[in-house]
């Protein structure tokens, strides 16, 4: 294999896996948020909920933590010449992110989860707090850094070649910037939704730890609702419109439009087939992508043939899956978690053992959708590695060779599959283990246990 | 403008090893110093809270160098390829045996943690140490701008060097005594019962070794690396430094023998901030010297742009003075010594 590829590959493996975890702990540190602040409310278990959870929060911190590191270096390490080029740019947005949010959830996880007797329930409140803003902080520097990539704003380009940040402000305040990251940080919440909602239904089926698991099941059903509706509208059809202005061919070669035509249709399912530049097998909503790019049934979409050959992104298969995958599961996710907030309001919820079954076996999905959302982001990109503006093949470093880059790719590989084996030994026994009675729970086992929903 | 990032960019780096430091330097003794599980437990406890916040600081680090001289990031980082990517493997193993070792309070699996903290702390330390041998020694860089070093050579400080060659694993049998003899002290004001007797008594031998490493890696920094005595003619105030250094290693000794733990540490704290500012000043106006000195990195060469340079300063100091603000709370409300008596029932 060829070096570029080897480095594509493992900055691709690297920070998929990588991704896996703060997707869980930006969502989980939204919804420890909300429960703690019941509990500061007086809501029964709340607390016993929010210290199981940062149980799993911690863990998975401690896994981002240590996948998210070797992601700083490998921008200087694979990807020298495009980090020579742009770092004086994008190492502004990368250098706030280590100033502004790693200082601050550094300083305040130990507290969050070994301090709650110290700092009392204030303390404790405030540093979930904390903790919720400098993990969405940190997102936010990072899909700035990304959107830098996607649309650069806020730069000059000199005599030779070389590129200078020419405005700050532009860099933090880039429209696609705050589109990603509404979009990402409504993903990471049905994430965390999901994984909550389904641990919850696990417990609930098996008929133990009924109060708490019906307490974060309930708040984990409503807020994943309202982030699974937000994820489509607003923030994914902001997001489309954005590729579509910017990325135009991108647009056209995720949405797997082959032919510009008045009235396009919305690709539902379907096989790309690269060599008739056909799909295969189609089912279609007719008229539909000329509607939602336009707002007008007959209007003209831009299809992928009338663009150059050499812009075309290099895997558009891949891409268009990921792109049908991620929205398709989106649709699914707002059906479950629809029906979830039905059932909630009926107060009837835990009653529906089918729909507790389907939460729990629906945990992995939002992993799988979070992913290709970025794969659709990330391949939708190329050729490019700043869109526009530098080629991909142009970015990697010359003098790390194929055979050293599949080492260290490897060597990731098999370093991350005993991560993975860790984490699911050590999750799966908190799981096991389960919440424990809080100090304060003397009080409300004397409560009526009928407080369901 | 390139040399007051130059020296913040090393204030950063050299607080890096004076915070993670101490923690690296508990691990290297880890095996050593605490022998059953309820010791082990009392030193992992030590710098439990702290140790992911001191790593902070070298993410930090590594993003303002991204951004202050992007050229040096990007030559360094892709030439010494190999040896990061060991290094990073070791951290995300030695942050897992801190933070999973305690999920499991069986015998097997507190063990298997236990080794591996304080292997990858003892070859984490001597890593960096090389890396900065690395810096200083200068690197292989070429008319092309670019260099990449394999793990070792023939072990010569000669033109075609390797990362491990007889002066880098000097300093980084130095740099596994300086952090060990600061991890000692660390210990020493933190713990109590045995592991702080121990720990005392490590630093007693430890002190020695850095002593005699100290003054051997200095003649061979002068020996390999000219451009040293050159900045220092050309700056006789940087003596201040190393004069600064030795005074941190004596009051270091001085407070140890008479049972000062907090101002021991804060010592070896002052000795590592005056070697490293030592080798600051060694470096400058090199950011990345070459064994070939025509094709040396120097300051300007690898920073980015006025423009950039100046506008970091209005988010970057605020930020540095909150961060601060967070350290010096995290270590005020850090109980004074974390007792073994403490750690037995946990």
């Amino acid at each position: 294999m060829e070096a570029l590829t080897l480095h594509r590959l493992q900055f691709g493996f690297t920070i998929t896996y990588h991704y896996l975890f703060p997707q869980i702990t930006m969502g989980l540190a939204l919804l420890i948020f909300l429960l703690k602040s019941m509990a500061l409310r007086g809501v029964p278990f709340a607390n016993e909920a929010v210290r199981f959870w940062l149980k799993i929060f911690g863990v998975t911190f401690v896994m981002g933590v240590v996948t998210g590191i070797p992601m700083e270096f490998q921008f200087g390490t694979n990807w020298a010449r495009f980090s020579e080029a742009a770092g004086g740019v994008i190492g502004q947005t990368l250098a706030m992110e280590g100033v502004f949010a790693f200082f601050l959830e550094s300083s305040f996880l130990y507290l969050l989860l070994f301090g709650e007797r110290r700092i009392g329930q204030l303390g404790h409140w405030i540093a979930s707090l904390l903790l919720f803003v400098g993990t969405w902080l940190s997102g936010y520097f990072i899909v700035c850094t990304n959107a830098w990539m996607q649309h650069p704003v806020g730069y000059l380009v000199l005599a030779d070649g070389s590129i200078q940040l020419e405005s700050l402000a532009a860099l933090l305040t880039n429209p696609w910037a705050f589109a990603a990251w509404t979009h990402t940080m409504t993903g990471a919440v049905i994430t965390g939704s999901f994984v909550m909602a389904g641990i919850g239904a696990y417990y609930v089926l098996r008929g133990e730890h009924l109060e708490v698991a019906r307490r974060w099941t309930s708040v984990a059903v409503v807020t994943g609702f309202i982030a699974s509706m937000a994820a489509a509208v607003p923030t994914g059809d902001i997001q489309a419109k954005l590729v579509h202005d910017k990325q135009p061919v991108t647009f056209a070669a995720m949405e797997g439009h082959f032919h510009t035509e008045d009235s396009a249709p919305l690709i539902l399912l379907g096989q790309p087939d690269m060599d008739r530049l056909e799909l295969d097998n189609p089912l279609v909503l007719p008229g539909v992508l000329s509607l939602l790019t336009h707002y007008r049934w007959d209007s003209t979409v831009t299809g992928l043939s009338d663009y150059e050959r050499d812009l075309w992104p290099d895997n558009v298969p891949l891409l268009y899956y990921s792109y049908h995958i991620m929205a398709g599961l989106g649709t699914l996710f707002i059906l479950i978690m629809g029906l979830g907030a039905i059932f909630l309001w009926r107060k009837r919820l835990f009653r529906q053992r089918w729909l507790m079954w389907t939460l729990m076996l629906a945990l992995p999905f939002p992993f799988i959708a979070n992913t290709a959302g970025w794969m659709t982001a990330e391949l939708g990109r190329q050729p490019w590695i700043i869109y526009g503006l530098m080629p991909t093949a142009e970015g990697s470093s010359i003098n790390v060779s194929a055979g050293n880059s599949l080492f260290t790719l490897l060597g990731f590989m098999g370093l991350y599959a005993l991560l993975s084996v860790l984490y699911f030994f050590v999750t799966t026994r908190i799981i096991a283990h389960g919440p424990e009675p809080g100090p304060d729970a003397d009080s409300q086992e004397t409560a009526p246990t009928t407080v369901v929903a | 403008m390139e040399t007051l990032w130059f020296v913040l960019l090393a204030g950063m780096l050299a607080t890096y090893v004076v915070l993670d430091g101490l923690d690296l330097g508990a691990g290297i003794l880890h095996l050593f110093v605490a022998r059953d599980d309820a010791e082990r437990k009392q030193v992992i406890r030590s710098i439990g809270p702290v140790w992911d916040g001191n790593e902070v600081w070298l993410l930090a680090a590594g993003g303002t160098m991204f951004f202050a001289f992007p050229s040096l990031l990007a030559t360094s980082f892709s030439g010494f390829y190999l040896p990061l990517m060991i290094v990073l493997w070791l951290l995300v193993f030695r942050a897992l045996a801190i933070e999973f070792r305690h999920q499991l309070s069986d015998p097997i699996w507190t063990q298997f943690w236990d080794v591996a903290f304080g292997v990858a702390s003892i070859l984490l330390a001597v890593f960096f140490g090389a890396a900065l041998g690395n810096v200083i020694r200068g690197v292989p860089l070429d008319a092309s701008g670019v260099f990449f070093e394999p793990l070792w050579t023939n072990f010569g400080v000669g033109e075609a060097t390797g990362i491990l060659d007889w002066y880098t694993v000097l300093i980084g049998v130095m740099a596994l005594a300086t952090l060990a003899h600061h991890g000692a002290l660390w210990l020493f004001a933190r713990t109590d019962a045995t592991v702080r007797q121990r720990a005392a008594r490590a630093a007693g031998y430890l002190w020695i070794a850095v002593a005699v490493l100290a003054v051997l890696g200095t003649v061979a920094t002068f020996s390999v690396q000219a451009n040293v005595t050159r900045s220092l003619t050309a700056r006789p105030w940087g003596l201040v430094l190393p004069l600064i250094a030795a005074a941190g290693l004596v009051v270091s000794f001085v407070s140890r023998r008479r049972g000062h733990g907090k101002t021991a540490f804060r010592a070896s704290a002052v000795f590592l901030y005056g070697m490293l500012g030592s080798a600051a000043i060694g470096l400058y106006p090199y950011v990345l010297p070459a064994r070939n000195e025509a094709f040396g990195m120097t300051v300007t060469d690898a920073a980015s742009s006025p423009y950039g340079l100046r506008v970091a300063l209005v988010w970057w100091i605020p930020g540095m003075v909150i961060a601060c603000g967070y350290f010096v709370f995290l270590y005020r409300t850090l109980p004074a010594t974390v007792s073994v008596s403490d750690v037995a029932d946990h």
